[in-house]
């Protein structure tokens, strides 16, 4: 549940990069690669779990799936946090710098 | 256990070349058809740094977002030695889990990367074809 919910992260995330390219004005690419790069390593554990419980990989029980979509959703949350700090520190479209100034 | 310490690792590596082969690159520029109407303009191709940055990328935001679930998990913790299986003396286990589970997903995001490039490579000589094909159109 956890890699099923960074997955649908990602590619919502790439599509608006997609969308939003080449400008890059929001430096969604961050989210992308965040997103991708836990998905991808969740795969092996994914596999690996497979590897060992089989078929009843598939059949988890309501209260782990719960859990696990829990956390799913943390860390997208948490990825979303991170996103926005680097937003704001490196302010791409001037927004906090021009909040800080005043013209005269 | 602590797999996500592998391409953490690797990020680190991989960091630290990039910004070794930032300092000593030079731009390149070409010409491209970068809009839909197919006019031709002069760009810049993207250095093998920026390309490795795609790699950096990749690494750092999984093995952050993997350390968060092993806090979660209380596979980590926030005081020394700050991983349960040393401090449970399980760290034969937790050695082969790196082995095995941390390789695999550094392994696998390398091979996405070196994907990626192969793909990205093929759009840029298609790109740079492009133009030329036009201009031997025209002679024509």
């Amino acid at each position: 549940m956890t890699l099923l919910t960074t997955v649908f992260a990602a590619i919502i995330c790439t599509i608006l990069w997609y969308k939003g390219a080449p400008k890059s004005e929001m430096k969604v690419s961050i989210l992308c690669w965040m997103y991708w790069g836990a998905s991808l390593m969740w795969l092996i554990d994914a596999i690996f779990e497979y590897a060992e419980l089989g078929a009843e990989y598939f059949t988890p029980d309501p209260l782990d799936m719960l859990n696990d979509f829990y956390l799913g959703l943390s860390v997208v949350a948490l990825g979303l946090i991170i996103w926005l700090i680097i937003l704001l520190v490196k302010d791409p479209k001037g927004v906090v710098k021009a909040t800080l100034f005043k013209k005269k | 256990m602590a797999c996500f310490l592998v391409p953490a690792a690797e990020a680190v590596i991989t960091t630290v070349a990039a910004k070794v082969m930032k300092s000593k690159e030079k731009e390149e520029s070409v010409e491209v058809s970068l809009s839909a109407d197919g006019s031709v303009e002069e760009a810049t191709k993207i250095p093998f740094s920026t390309k490795l940055g795609w790699l950096n990328k990749l690494l750092w935001g999984g093995s952050v977002l993997l350390a968060f679930e092993h806090v979660w998990h209380g596979e980590v913790i926030p005081y020394f030695p700050f991983l349960t299986a040393v401090k449970s003396g399980e760290t034969a286990e937790m050695f082969a889990e790196m082995g095995s589970a941390g390789v695999m997903m550094a392994a696998l995001i390398t091979a996405v990367w070196v994907g990626m490039l192969a793909v990205s490579s093929v759009i840029e000589k298609r790109a740079l074809r492009a133009p030329k094909i036009a201009e031997e159109d025209i002679l024509k």
